[in-house]
């Protein structure tokens, strides 16, 4: 299973404004829960998420805990060419993630 | 033809008195919700004393305008509330670089940054938020100009996320 669904309209016009959504597959744990014996779980949180449209950076998001679990984000973006959306982030286990997806534009 | 058949025909019509009973038991029920919902403070064209807030705003001074954020007025849960953001006649490249997003009760402050390249032309966000309590959230969108537009909302929050035993 991917860590990440996106998802960018079939095809968009040049000079037009579309959506991005994107689903992360993260359980945001806060630091606060214990598990079954009573030992605190260490905090793992999504710490920044960068999005970038054919290379030059679109939207970039400090996130904190305060994002429910498996954060779930809409944004806009304008069509400037056909190529990829890409998005990167990083968690407190200093993991890093990497997911894209393919757009077409028209005219 | 049996008689102790039912239909429609010989179903007793709702009388006066079992309207006024029904109408009664709506009432009271709405009046029973009230005392939750007075305990919201409804002043909210004023920021709420957050040191994280205060830190990013450094003295600066801020306007109760254009600055969006729809969020439910009671959420259920806590753990993922639908939360929306955008401003108002921001259309032209650049005119937002940033919003922020803070919460009065989180153990975390400063809940969210969202920074927009120069590029961007639409500024609409929307997200799932967590939500320790019921609380004042506050919206901050920074313009090109520097000019600091803030919506304030509250939320009553029935099962708060963030149990931390405390």
């Amino acid at each position: 299973m991917a860590d990440a669904r996106i998802q960018v309209p079939p095809q968009v016009r040049r000079g037009e404004n579309f959506e991005v959504k994107i689903a992360i597959r993260h359980a945001m744990e806060t630091g606060y829960r214990v598990d079954e014996v009573g030992k605190p779980i260490k905090r793992n949180v999504i710490r920044e998420l960068v999005c970038k449209y054919n290379g030059a950076e679109a939207l970039r998001v400090d996130m904190s805990s305060g994002f429910a679990a498996n954060p779930l984000l809409q944004f806009w973006l304008v069509a400037v060419g056909s190529g990829e959306v890409a998005f990167e982030w990083v968690d407190d286990a200093g993991t890093r993630y990497a997911e894209r997806a393919a757009l077409t534009v028209a005219g | 033809m049996n008689p102790y058949r039912f239909s429609p025909d010989n179903a007793a019509p709702a009388s006066p008195a079992r309207r006024a009973l029904l109408a009664g038991a709506a009432l009271l029920t709405a009046a029973q919700s009230l005392p939750a919902l007075a305990q919201l403070q409804t002043n909210l064209n004023e920021l709420p004393p957050l040191p994280a807030m205060e830190e990013f705003l450094a003295g600066r001074r801020v306007q109760f305008a254009r600055m969006q954020l729809e969020i439910p007025r009671v959420a259920d849960n806590g753990n993922s509330v639908p939360i929306k953001l955008g401003v108002l006649g921001a259309n032209a490249p650049g005119a937002v670089q940033s919003i922020h997003l803070f919460s009065e009760k989180n153990p975390v402050p400063r809940m969210a940054v969202f920074h927009f390249p120069p590029a961007a032309a639409r500024f609409d966000i929307e997200s799932r938020v967590r939500l320790a309590g019921t609380q004042r959230v506050v919206a901050i969108a920074t313009l090109a100009d520097g000019t600091l537009c803030v919506k304030v909302a509250e939320v009553l929050v029935a099962i708060a996320a963030c149990l931390d035993g405390s």
